[in-house]
């Protein structure tokens, strides 16, 4: 079947609604296609805040917020585009707040803030109450009111639709091939503009807080297409995922106070004294960002100070110290986190610790795009024509490195936001092209040889050994012997990946073909992470080289840029990082 | 421990149902949702089911599991007290397969409350002013995650094939109707009067039985009730 829409929304998270609202507030045709449905996407996960310089609680300023964000990205952020982002900021939780966010609320009866890991006043001088949230469950208010408001604009939703290729023309983009799940129909969706949403890639690891759905699917389709990928040696990995799990624990947690502790300091459990970052990060302690925290932690369990005392970062943990906070504040302001630790853990958080251990996150890099989110077809900003990206799959780059707590939720409004603007401009510029030939022959191939190809490999078995060899290899701290290792084995698994076959001959909801599918996407997240890990020689934000333990601005102030050239073969180019006002300095917390 | 685990199957092609029975080697603090995974991965990779966030948050892979209706990640084995896990897909919704079902008259139905907000004044320079006081009113409503647990879990929703607004409509509803900054009661009140608005809710509790946010919802339907009496 063959759709036509002036723009087409792929992914129906935070950024791809945020773009859809734009777009149906200017009469545009529109579509958004998502393979779950829209409530159902990992926005809703989000649990923190969204961080915002309204200077509610305490004085604050989106300056602030701009150095914050560069130094947490650890001075690889680009600073015109992070600037951008904290001014937007503010006006753009007004809106949701106006669109009927239910923010939690300040005594005098406006938006509450809270502390958040990274966020400091005055150029790093104290911790600051920058996030604006919604108890524990922010990101899922901000996904609930986006898709009321769409809902409200009537936004026409194909649900379930799985969208596997992008229509490219020359350098255009004409739209995108998408399978629906429910008839196993391959349909084609021709659009003037299209805006991928789709969010990161964190099954490509073993211990994640990401859905089973995050596959890096719009990062692959790009890939394929001789989009380049960005920055994607960097990955966060959360300090507190609950243990074996990695569940999230949210930094709100230590945002409200929580403090970690290592089995040397059991008897402060309750007692609200400070734990073993007070040494590391002196002025904000449990603060302290995301990679600075979670390094702290595996080097406290592999100097046998974790709870069990086995010196093995894959397996000993640490606790997350709630009880002093008392059982008021943990059930109004952190009640989703609780209920998580009470069904999983059996863990009374007002009464004992919760066990933790770092779990992979979030994908800093991704989908190169500039301010506006328009996608670039290399590392000397020239555009895709009709393609867009916002999210977590797109790399503006405003994380660098590492991404501060509440950046994501503002990634998503700000540069959805952003991009959607962006589209009603190109739209009224722009005609529909002719699409020639058969755009969807190439996926029609792929689906015929995943369901009748008659090889052996199951996707079971190469999944697991990814996400194994991704976690152990490509994790916290990486050499150069990890990157090599962790990279042939996906070179590996990929000719596996040529030979499987799936069971499920049916075209209505085969989720084993669609399983299929996403491994394809993911063996292209983990082969790109391994290469852009593998080639950057030094160390900085969320990637740690032990062989290369410093930062060096001299070779590496730079964005790397991977090509695909043919399986198996990739080549690199850089683009330098944009600094405007805050130069490099040491990183000191 | 030992399960043993009965698992509902539908084909589409051939219109045929029937249970499968897999007997499976399971810790006692596995979902669920890891129990069908391990056995789509290692018994019958056709078995059919939603699934994403795997916490408890997105809603997709409700499911009657032994005679509740219930999340399936949100269920741990130990749990169930039961070395029996009999699965079947919610009631009320037309299966596709497996256990998956039409979501699509479901979220259809829950538009017709206006389930938006609709602004009571113009949006001041900054945020609506709303008191600590006023957003607990309807702080519980705002954790629906729509699975559809509750308004599968009916009997009135069953009995009267989906005419019948059904608990997750009133959620919604609720959510908006109690908050301070919203305008938009008059146009809601109509569908929630109507004679398959609130009236087919004979407090069962079904509802709040099912719902994995522990919102209770048999409660948020009474204070509906009250406020469409004294509004009429």
């Amino acid at each position: 079947m063959v759709h036509k829409f002036d723009a087409i929304v792929v992914g129906a998270g935070g950024a791809g609604l945020r773009c859809a609202l734009e777009l149906s507030q200017h009469n545009f045709n529109v579509a958004v296609l998502s393979k779950l449905y829209p409530v159902r996407s990992h926005t809703g996960a989000a649990q923190g805040g969204v961080g915002a310089a309204l200077g509610n609680e305490e004085p604050d300023s989106p300056e602030w917020h701009f150095f914050d964000t560069v130094k947490g990205s650890d001075y690889l952020g680009d600073q015109d585009a992070i600037e951008i982002m904290c001014e937007d900021a503010i006006e753009t939780v007004l809106e949701l707040e106006h669109f009927g966010l239910p923010f939690s609320r300040t005594p005098d009866g406006k938006i509450a803030q809270r502390p958040f890991g990274g966020h400091t006043s005055n150029f790093g001088e104290a911790p600051v109450k920058r996030a604006c949230y919604a108890a524990d469950r922010t990101g899922h208010m901000i996904l609930h009111t986006l898709y009321e408001q769409c809902v409200k604009n009537q936004v026409r939703f194909f649900n379930e639709f799985y969208v596997l290729d992008l229509i490219v023309e020359g350098e255009t983009c004409q739209g995108v091939i998408a399978y629906d799940l429910a008839t196993g129909e391959v349909n084609v969706f021709q659009a003037k503009a299209t805006m991928l949403a789709t969010g990161g890639h964190g099954r490509a690891f073993s211990i994640t807080s990401n859905a089973h759905t995050y596959t890096g699917d719009g990062m692959a389709i790009c890939f394929r297409r001789g989009i380049p990928m960005e920055d994607m040696e960097f990955v966060q990995f959360h300090p507190t995922g609950m243990r074996k799990l990695g569940i999230l624990v949210s930094e709100a947690a230590r945002g409200e106070g929580g403090i970690l502790r290592n089995r040397e300091d059991l008897d402060n459990i309750g007692t609200g004294k400070d734990g073993f970052m007070a040494a590391i990060a002196p002025t904000i302690k449990d603060l302290a960002p995301r990679d600075v925290v979670s390094r702290a932690m595996y080097n406290e369990i592999k100097e046998g100070r974790g709870i069990a005392g086995t010196g093995d970062p894959g397996s000993d943990y640490l606790y997350l110290d709630l009880v002093h906070l008392g059982a008021d504040t943990i059930n109004t302001q952190l009640p989703d986190i609780s209920h998580f630790a009470r069904t999983y853990l059996a863990v009374e958080p007002i009464k004992e610790p919760i066990p933790v251990q770092p779990t992979t996150h979030y994908a800093m890099g991704g989908i190169p795009t500039d301010v506006e989110g328009r996608v670039l077809w290399d590392a000397k900003n020239k555009p895709v024509p009709g393609l867009y990206a916002a999210g977590e799959v797109a790399c503006v780059s405003v994380h660098g490195a590492n991404r501060l707590g509440t950046n994501s939720l503002v990634d998503i409004i700000v540069f959805g936001r952003r991009g959607g603007k962006d589209m009603v401009r190109y739209l009224q510029e722009t005609e529909f092209s002719r699409m020639t030939g058969e755009p969807d022959a190439f996926i029609r191939g792929e689906i015929d040889r995943l369901q009748n190809g008659g090889g052996k490999e199951q996707v079971v078995d190469i999944r697991t050994n990814m996400q194994k060899v991704m976690m152990v290899e490509c994790g916290v701290y990486r050499t150069k012997e990890s990157l090599t290792k962790a990279r042939d084995a996906i070179m590996e698994l990929r000719q596996r990946y040529q030979q499987v076959s799936v069971a499920d001959k049916r075209a209505c909801f085969n989720t084993e073909l669609m399983e299929a599918i996403e491994l394809g996407f993911l063996l292209d997240s983990a082969w790109t992470i391994a290469e852009s890990a593998l080639i950057r020689n030094e160390s900085r934000g969320a990637h740690s080289r032990e062989d290369f333990p410093e930062r060096d601005d001299e070779n590496w102030l730079k964005h790397t840029f991977i090509h695909y050239v043919e399986d198996g073969k990739v080549k690199f180019d850089y683009k330098p990082v944009t600094i405007t006002k805050f130069q490099p300095k040491p990183r000191v917390y | 421990m030992q399960v043993t685990v009965e698992v509902f199957r539908y084909d589409p092609d051939t219109d045929e149902s029937r249970f499968d029975t897999f007997i499976k080697e399971v810790d006692p603090k596995d979902r669920v949702l890891d129990v069908m995974m391990a056995i789509k991965d290692e018994d019958d990779g056709t078995i059919a089911f939603r699934k994403s966030c795997a916490h408890g948050v997105c809603g997709s892979c409700a499911m009657e599991i032994n005679g509740l209706n219930r999340l399936a990640c949100q269920v741990l084995i130990q749990d169930l007290k039961s070395k029996r896990i009999h699965i079947r897909p919610i009631k009320g919704m037309k299966v596709l397969r497996d256990l998956i079902v039409d979501m699509e008259a479901f979220f259809a139905g829950l538009e017709k409350v206006k389930p938006y907000f609709i602004p009571g004044e113009p949006a001041p320079a900054a945020e609506y002013h709303q008191s600590v006081k006023d957003r607990a009113v309807f702080d519980e409503t705002t954790k629906c995650i729509m699975c559809g647990s509750c308004t599968t879990s009916c009997p009135s929703f069953r009995w009267f094939n989906r005419e019948f607004v059904g608990p997750a409509a009133f959620v919604k509803a609720h959510r908006f109707i109690f908050d301070s900054r919203d305008g938009g009661n008059e146009e809601r009140l109509g569908v929630l009067d109507d004679k398959n608005g609130l009236w087919r809710c004979h407090s069962i509790y079904n509802c709040t039985d099912a719902c994995p946010r522990e919102i209770d919802i048999t409660k948020a339907i009474g204070d509906l009730k009250r406020y469409t009496v004294i509004h009429r």
